[in-house]
């Protein structure tokens, strides 16, 4: 299907302008730039939130919301990031993009099937927004029963049947990839030459296909209970409300690595290109990424050890937790060991990620206090636990995605965006993020719980700083929402390679043609082959 | 590549008719009053031979040679029985705490 782009120096830009070849594009790097949109979209949706909830809690009392309308906030602010941002964002962005250019495919295996999940995530979002538009849901965005199911007053079937249809979104991608990646590797790809961003994106595709369906069909099972009282999770029905629990970390836990492993793909890419090294111990991140795919599903309990869970199980989950720790700490031991000894240039790029490696640390690390069974009991439902999460989803997803943003814009849109402005921006995020979430923990272990409008007057200070800190992070994302749109039209033109990158993505032209590559690569070179590569100038 | 298998309508109708049969056998089986936990065994073992039937036949695992789709099913298969196994820790724990 050779289409009708070939005119000599076209690109998949300038390959139609109507409005229709944009919305019905079968072409895997504009599905990407629709999802961009979308995904940017929802963010500063959740954003929104996110900043009334800091503005409520400036103050111990609830004087900003309602109380009601503060439960909604907190939830539209999770939901909306968790499932409308942070699953799809790099996956359906970046992986959309790259994982065909990386293998030296044409596209995804399944075109029609990658526009189809882009409308499932629209359709979705728009039930979303509706929902939002309705008055929200209170339900926390882990939808618990019997709140969820009986007591709450809001629409939360609206919303579950959007995170429903959101999966399928999630499933189609994660099948397209594990399809491209097993049939469409270009002549010479063997599975030991494939970029450790493909290899966590097939990780991460292995997780949508296996874990997605089971949070739909429980949400489903919720509405159910809920519309029709059939006694599925309501013990008063002769259900059972822990049950519940389970089939959503089923799946919840799991998402986390949906969202950071992708991001893991990202980091190493970055580590490898600004060191000018081969990434150390290439197998053991590779197959680390499995092993988190695998292990991850392994621990979901660890998020009910104080939900009257048999004793037993929960020795069982806490071993399992601080297992699935060892991967993590492959990868992050392994990027260290790369920058070692190498000619580590500070780009933006390399800034977001020497940020992610710290943040993402720090995230991980305070995860093993949350797996530990005596001390868990202690900051179960505090700020301790939020800061975790949101030094892990934040810290850790936000500023990859950030950093690959960065270093693919050029080949994205041919265009270099201001170096002077993405070091200051990757800098006053990193600044606004810890002081926005450091204080969190602090507050946490303090004893002041999540979840509330109102708190004890000795806990001000600590949210004084926190609001303040995301105030500075709003800058820190707003500013790359300026300067990368600038530098579509006032960016310079770049060549192919400007960052004299090894991989297949900058052996085509910026932006690429349609077909991505007009010759069919034959690859005959290792990943990641720094040191044998011949010099190219390089933009920076 | 191959396009699969092309199964005639008959089978399919076949098949709907047998998988109507079984909501009307689980229907009529919620009628009666097992002893003990026979309720939940009947209304699973029918559940359980009806999807038998919506994946060899419907979903065509019945006619594939591919080794890897087999891998594939094997481990879905795997994956549900990891989701049971591991909640029945807590469930059959509890007894003991
Ligand atoms: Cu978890």
């Amino acid at each position: 299907m050779s289409t009708a782009a070939a005119a000599p120096g076209s690109n998949y830009l300038t390959n139609g302008s109507s409005v229709s070849s944009w919305l019905l594009t079968k072409d895997h790097k504009r599905i990407a730039l629709l999802y961009l949109l979308s995904v940017t979209f929802f963010f500063f949706i959740g954003g929104i939130f996110a900043l009334l909830i800091r503005l409520e809690l400036l103050t111990p009392q609830g004087d900003l919301l309602q109380a009601d309308t503060y439960n909604k906030v907190f939830t539209m602010h999770g939901q909306v990031m968790v499932f409308f941002f942070l699953i799809p964002v790099v996956p359906a962005v970046l992986g959309n993009f790259l994982v065909p250019i990386m293998i030296g495919a044409k596209d995804l295996a399944f075109p029609r099937i990658n526009l189809l999940s882009w409308y499932l995530y629209i359709v979705a979002g728009i039930l979303m927004l509706w929902t939002l538009a309705l008055g929200g849901v209170d339900t926390g965005w882990t939808f618990y029963t019997p709140l969820s199911s009986q007591f709450s007053r809001t629409n939360v079937v609206m919303a579950a049947v959007a995170v429903f249809i959101n999966g399928f979104s999630s499933i189609f991608t994660g099948l397209n990839f594990i399809v491209t990646i097993h049939r469409m590797r270009a002549p010479g790809m063997t599975w030991n030459r494939l970029p450790l961003f493909i290899w966590a994106h097939y990780a991460t595709s292995v997780i949508m296909v296996l874990g997605t369906p089971v949070i739909a069909i429980t949400l489903l099972l919720v509405g159910f209970e809920r519309m029709f009282h059939l006694g599925i999770f309501d013990p008063a029905l002769g259900g059972d409300p822990l049950l519940f629990q389970h089939l959503f970390w089923f799946y919840s836990h799991p998402a986390v690595y949906i969202m950071i492993l992708p991001s893991m793909g990202i980091v190493s890419e970055l580590i490898a290109c600004f060191s000018r090294k081969r990434i150390f111990g290439y197998s053991a991140v590779a197959l680390s990424s499995i092993g988190i795919a695998v292990i991850g599903f392994l621990v979901w309990a660890h998020h009910m050890f104080v939900a009257g869970i048999s004793l037993y199980a929960a020795l069982v989950f806490s071993f399992l937790t601080y297992f699935v720790g060892v991967p993590s700490a492959i990868k992050v031991f392994n990027w260290t060991a790369t920058m070692y000894k190498g000619a580590v240039t500070l780009t933006t790029p390399m800034i977001y990620a020497i940020g992610f490696l710290g943040l993402f640390t720090i995230g991980g690390l305070t995860g093993l206090f949350l797996a530990a069974l005596g001390l868990d009991v202690h900051v179960t439902d505090t700020y301790f636990v939020v800061a975790h999460f949101h030094y892990v989803m934040v810290g850790g997803v936000v500023m990859a995605y950030l950093g690959g943003i960065h270093f693919w814009w050029p080949k994205i849109t041919g265009r270099m965006y201001p170096e002077f402005w993405g070091k200051l921006s990757a800098m006053i995020g990193f600044v606004g993020f810890n002081l926005t979430f450091f204080p969190q923990f602090i507050v946490g272990y303090l004893g002041m719980p999540r979840r509330y409008w109102m708190y004890a007057p000795e806990f001000q200070v600590w949210n004084v700083l926190s609001t303040a800190g995301a105030t500075v992070l709003a800058v820190g994302y707003l500013m790359p929402l300026v300067y990368l749109t600038w530098s579509l039209r006032y960016g310079p033109v770049v060549g192919d390679n400007p960052w004299g990158a090894v991989g297949l993505e900058w052996m085509t032209t910026s932006p690429p043609p349609t077909e991505n590559f007009l010759e069919p690569p034959v690859v005959t070179w290792e990943a990641y082959d720094y040191e044998h590569i011949k010099e190219v100038p390089v933009a920076y | 590549m191959s396009i699969g298998h092309v199964s005639p309508i008959r089978t399919y109708i076949l098949i709907w008719a047998a998988l109507m049969l079984g909501t009307i056998i689980t229907v009529a089986a919620s009628m009666v009053d097992f002893p003990g936990p026979l309720n939940a065994v009947v209304a699973l073992a029918i559940a359980t031979v009806k999807a038998t039937l919506v994946v060899l036949f419907f979903m065509h695992v019945k006619y594939i040679s591919y080794k890897v789709n087999i891998i594939v099913i094997v481990s879905a298969v795997f994956w549900l029985f990891l989701l049971l196994g591991m909640v029945s820790i807590d469930y059959v724990g509890r007894a003991f705490s």
